[in-house]
């Protein structure tokens, strides 16, 4: 609206003469930046969607040695207990291949194994490398927001313990790999609690529309089919990944109906839908959401027709993050194909999420419980401060 | 009946702020419910909207107020009242009638069917005796709320009793006046004493509350015992009246515990004589005896029904008063006294520097202080305290944020170890006070400014309403720091304060653009932030600021602009705000009528005698939580729905009553 007004547009005319286009040179990269603009979260994100069959999973899981959570990559450790600097960015990506480990648990497992590999002989050292490594995990994608929750969120689980001062080095350095490992087992466990939560809510003969390719919301369907419920569900095509294709396709195999729908179709077949279920990238202190372009767009259609909107997200994507609106968070770039060539001129917008405001929020299924969008904020005051 | 009330212009007083239409159409339907009440309630569809009162007060349904719930029960006795006071009883007849309407606890409309905002229609079938405890217990939490703060619980009751003694000595002075019109004043008193014993039997800490209240009050009455020597003419006889009260309060209060059965008989029969009306202006009407007869009329025209509640203000002959007396009050430590002062005068506004003020104030008068002989320092600071609180209540009423200050203090005070020195405890509280304000103002904006300030971008347009500390330290550090933006600072009448901020932003280089609250919507286009300052923060999230906050609130929701408020956390508060008139401040009228480069004398001599006119200067508002996009404070930043959370959480230590 303000753009139409006439101080901005002055305002505009005064900035394009005076100064030159400030486009793309004020990057200045922190050391363990991500080397282009594009987002390394939905890249991943995209790389782990583009295979994830279950077969392949199993291929996967298989090939990355031993079942998932158990082991760690004892190659980096052994190396690196040795030499000094000890790379968190290697361990986190060495868990990060592992398609079916979220990005948080995958840096919860990449900070377990900083203390592991820790030569520090002090309390206060051992903090300080902790910070420093999550510090370099943290920025080495800023635009991964459960990332940088999922750090914060075990620093602060694992030193805020009492009993520290009292104790010894080494028992106090044991005690904390426990409460990492406790941490890690707790944040894995975290969606078939989320699945169990969710099943009240899924009645016989509904409609389930779904956006993107969560893999929460995944497992709360699988989990209804198991337990033999009759749904129905309308997946979003979801451009440009195309994640619904692939979530029609896990659908259908576990012989659940579905139905595909281009992303523009979501308002029309809004009337035979009973709820919308959506995934999260992160949960904002307001209690709204951010996750996949076209998640706001899809909930504000179905609070207009009076549908509940479920959004399933595991407690570690709380983040102390607060948007005002839509670009109020750094944005995460992603590229977009579009089939055919784009001339020079135009412009494209490649962020690739968005942020949904609490009052568009029925209820999120979290592992904490079924909350309502004003309890996000609570439960963030209560972890954090 | 009609006929006689027709020419009564009794429900002015409830227009101001509501309505424009000026007239009581005198063959408006109006239900003679004195006579057939039942029945008349019956074939009247709905008795609110036959009422005129009715539709006055549909705009914003509140309870009903103390005065209106102590008129409405001694209208509701069934002891026939003699003839001379048959005026008076048919004017209160009228004005009971026009309150009935969303009073339920009228017992003449009893069997009616409860208004529509039945709130208290399950009182409707009861007893009468019951129901009166029950609406003096209602409206006592009204004005300043009788949950919490003892002193604010003070300062009602304590103008309440100077009021009532007040019209004692009327009483006298006029005692060869017809009867109905003595008795009416002097039944008023006994009958309010009555609702305080009737409250006394119903709760232990009211009634804590209450001889708080009488220490206090008996403090400030020898201290203005004192000043009194040297007073002389119309202010005698209120200050005079003061001395006795608490005296006569007390045996009333104990009575009334063993003598229950005959004080209701009493009580019964005392409650048919109509009471005059104001309670709270009359404190002042006392001071202006002289003018009494002309300025009575305009000044209860100029009391607005829906705050009543309020303690009027009247700065006029206070300040002046108060600063001739400053050497003759000894029990009023001179720090604090200052500080009234400037409250009063207004030298020094804004919540921060108020309760920075005070809190500096009592830091010195606490170092001041020495224990009386066989007395124990905990308790006698703490009345000490009392004292100056309410002093300062005088001076103006307090802010929430002061109670909040105020009740840490004396909890402070509570929490000292018995054995400590008194050199000691005195170090320890000043020390503590210095760590509040330190930590809990100084340090809490440091840490909003760090948090606001992320969310001011380049190229964005701020707009900010009146003066606010913490969003002039917000601007001016974002400009610091290199942010390029733009500032629009929407102002509004009759403080003007939004030129200080004005000046002050432009001074640094900034750009502003200066408006008044007319423009907003004009303005509020082209925004992309507005950042709010607050008085406080209830528990649902009720934003409590200056008066026209909520329209700024509520046009920018309408334009979707993000409405940020900024606001310490020792601001929350932990009750809940509807609406604006329960707990609001009234300004002083005349700096709305008057305005300034335009002083038309005539003019506004027309409008002081105008009857139809009354003038309405409200301090606050309140903007409902919907209208908040989100609240910055030193926890973070927060939505509204969080308050209690952080009430919860991080305030049970230091406020632990």
């Amino acid at each position: 609206m303000w753009r139409r007004s006439a101080s901005f547009i002055l305002d505009e005319r005064r900035r394009t003469s005076n100064s030159p286009p400030m486009a793309d040179n004020n990057t200045t990269r922190a050391p363990f930046q991500n080397p282009d603009a594009i987002s390394a979260y939905y890249q991943t994100r995209a790389a782990h969607h583009g295979v994830i069959t279950s077969d392949w999973l199993a291929q996967a899981q298989a090939a990355v040695g031993g079942v998932s959570g158990e082991e760690y990559p004892d190659s980096s450790v052994a190396e690196t207990g040795k030499e000094k600097t000890f790379n968190v960015i290697e361990e986190f990506n060495g868990w990060r291949k592992q398609p079916d480990l979220a990005e948080a648990v995958a840096a919860i497992r990449a900070l377990a194994a900083v203390i592991r590999a820790s030569e520090a002989s002090t309390m206060m050292e051992l903090e300080i490398e902790l910070k420093k490594a999550s510090d370099t995990l943290k920025s080495w994608d800023k635009t991964s927001i459960s990332l940088t929750a999922g750090c914060d969120l075990f620093i602060r689980y694992v030193t805020r313990t009492s009993a520290l001062e009292y104790e010894d080095f080494n028992s106090a350095k044991s005690r904390l790999l426990e409460r990492a490992e406790k941490f890690g087992e707790i944040s894995c466990k975290a969606r078939k609690i989320i699945a169990m939560l969710s099943q009240d809510f899924i009645f016989d003969g509904c409609t389930i529309l779904v956006h993107g390719l969560s893999r929460v919301v995944l497992e709360i369907l699988k989990t209804a089919a198991q337990n033999n419920k009759l749904f129905r569900v309308l997946c979003t095509e979801g451009r440009p990944d195309g994640t619904g294709v692939l979530l029609s396709n896990e659908l259908s195999k576990l012989d659940i109906p579905v139905k595909l729908l281009l992303d523009s179709a979501v308002a029309y077949s809004m009337d035979e839908v009973d709820m919308v279920f959506v995934g999260a990238d992160g949960v904002v202190e307001s209690g709204g959401i951010i996750n996949m372009m076209g998640t706001y767009q899809i909930a504000l259609v179905a609070h207009s027709m009076n549908k509940p909107v479920y959004v399933a997200a595991e407690s570690y994507k709380f983040a102390r993050l607060y948007p005002l609106d839509q670009k109020d968070m750094a944005p995460a770039l992603r590229p977009i194909e579009f089939g055919v060539k784009i001339p020079e001129k135009v412009e494209v917008e490649r962020s690739a999420r968005d942020y949904t405001p609490p009052r568009y929020l029925t209820l999120l299924f979290t592992d904490l419980g079924v909350l309502s969008p004003s309890v996000v904020s609570d439960e963030l005051i209560q972890l954090y401060l | 009946m009609d006929a006689r009330r027709g020419p009564l212009p009794v429900p002015k007083v409830r227009r101001v702020g509501f309505f424009t239409s000026i007239e009581p159409s005198p063959e408006s339907p109006r239900p003679n419910r004195t006579l057939s009440g039942p029945a008349e309630a019956i074939t009247s569809s709905s008795p609110l909207s036959d009422s005129p009162s009715g539709q006055f007060i549909s705009p914003v349904q509140i309870p009903p107020s103390r005065h209106r719930s102590e008129n409405l029960a001694s209208r509701a006795a069934p002891v026939p009242v003699p003839g001379p006071s048959a005026f008076r009883l048919q004017l209160a007849h009228d004005r009971a009638l026009h309150v009935g309407s969303y009073n339920p606890a009228d017992s003449l409309l009893g069997t009616s069917p409860p208004s529509s905002n039945g709130e208290v229609s399950e009182d409707s079938g009861s007893l009468f005796g019951f129901q009166r405890s029950d609406s003096a217990k209602l409206s006592a939490s009204f004005p300043n709320g009788g949950f919490d703060m003892t002193m604010a619980v003070r300062a009602p009751r304590e103008s309440e009793a100077r009021v009532a003694i007040a019209s004692t000595s009327d009483k006298k002075k006029k005692n060869v006046e017809a009867s109905g019109e003595s008795e009416s004043v002097a039944t008023k008193p006994r009958k309010e004493k009555e609702t305080k014993s009737l409250k006394d039997k119903t709760s232990k800490a009211e009634r804590r509350a209450i001889q708080e209240a009488q220490r206090a009050a008996k403090a400030a009455a020898k201290g203005e015992g004192s000043k009194r020597a040297g007073d002389s003419g119309r202010a005698k006889p209120s200050k005079a009246a003061k001395q006795p009260q608490p005296k006569k309060e007390v045996p009333q209060v104990t009575s009334s515990v063993s003598e229950k059965r005959s004080a209701a008989v009493e009580k019964e029969r005392r409650m048919d004589v109509p009471q005059t009306q104001m309670q709270y202006d009359d404190k002042s009407r006392v001071d202006k005896a002289k003018r009494r007869s002309v300025v009575e009329q305009t000044e209860s025209k100029n009391k607005v029904e829906l705050f009543l509640h309020l303690p009027q203000y009247e700065r006029g002959n206070q300040l002046p008063n108060l600063s001739s007396n400053i050497f003759t009050l000894d029990t009023i430590h001179h720090a604090v006294y200052k500080v009234g002062l400037q409250h009063l005068a207004g030298d020094i506004s804004g919540d921060n520097a108020r309760c920075i003020a005070m809190l500096q104030a009592f830091q010195e008068a606490i170092n001041d202080y020495t224990t009386p002989p066989m007395k124990d320092l905990t308790m006698d600071l703490t009345a000490k305290i009392n004292g100056y609180v309410s002093f300062l209540i005088e001076c103006r009423p307090l802010s929430m944020s002061m109670g909040n200050a105020i009740r840490f203090l004396k909890n402070q005070i509570r929490k000292l170890p018995v054995d400590l020195s008194e050199s000691e405890a005195k170090a320890s509280l000043c020390s503590e006070i210095g760590r509040f304000i330190d930590e809990k103002i100084v340090l809490a904006d440091k840490v909003i400014v760090q948090h606001a300030v992320t969310k001011i971008r380049e190229g964005e347009v701020l707009l900010t309403y009146g003066f606010s500390c913490v969003v002039e330290m917000i601007l001016l550090y974002a400009h610091e720091i290199g942010r390029k933006f733009r500032v629009v600072i929407v102002d509004s009448r009759p403080n003007l304060e939004g030129q200080k901020l004005l000046r002050r932003l432009v001074a640094r280089g900034l750009d502003c653009t200066y408006t008044h609250i007319n423009a907003v919507s004009y303005i509020m286009g082209e925004v992309t932030r507005v950042f709010l300052g607050a008085s406080s923060i209830f528990s649902n999230g009720t934003l409590y600021s200056k008066v026209g906050t909520a329209c700024v609130a509520m046009v920018a929701n309408a334009f979707s602009v993000p409405v940020i408020v900024c606001c310490e956390a020792y601001k929350f508060h932990e009750r809940v705000l509807l609406d604006s008139i329960c707990s609001n401040e009234l300004g002083d009228p005349d700096a709305i009528a008057n305005v300034p480069l335009r002083t038309n004398a005539k003019h506004s001599k027309t409008m002081d005698n105008n009857k139809n006119l009354q003038f309405l200067n409200l301090m606050y508002d309140s903007t409902p939580a919907e209208y908040i996009s989100m609240i910055v404070t030193d926890y973070g930043m927060i939505p509204p729905t969080s308050i209690p959370v952080i009430v919860r959480e991080y305030r049970r230590e230091d406020l632990l009553l």
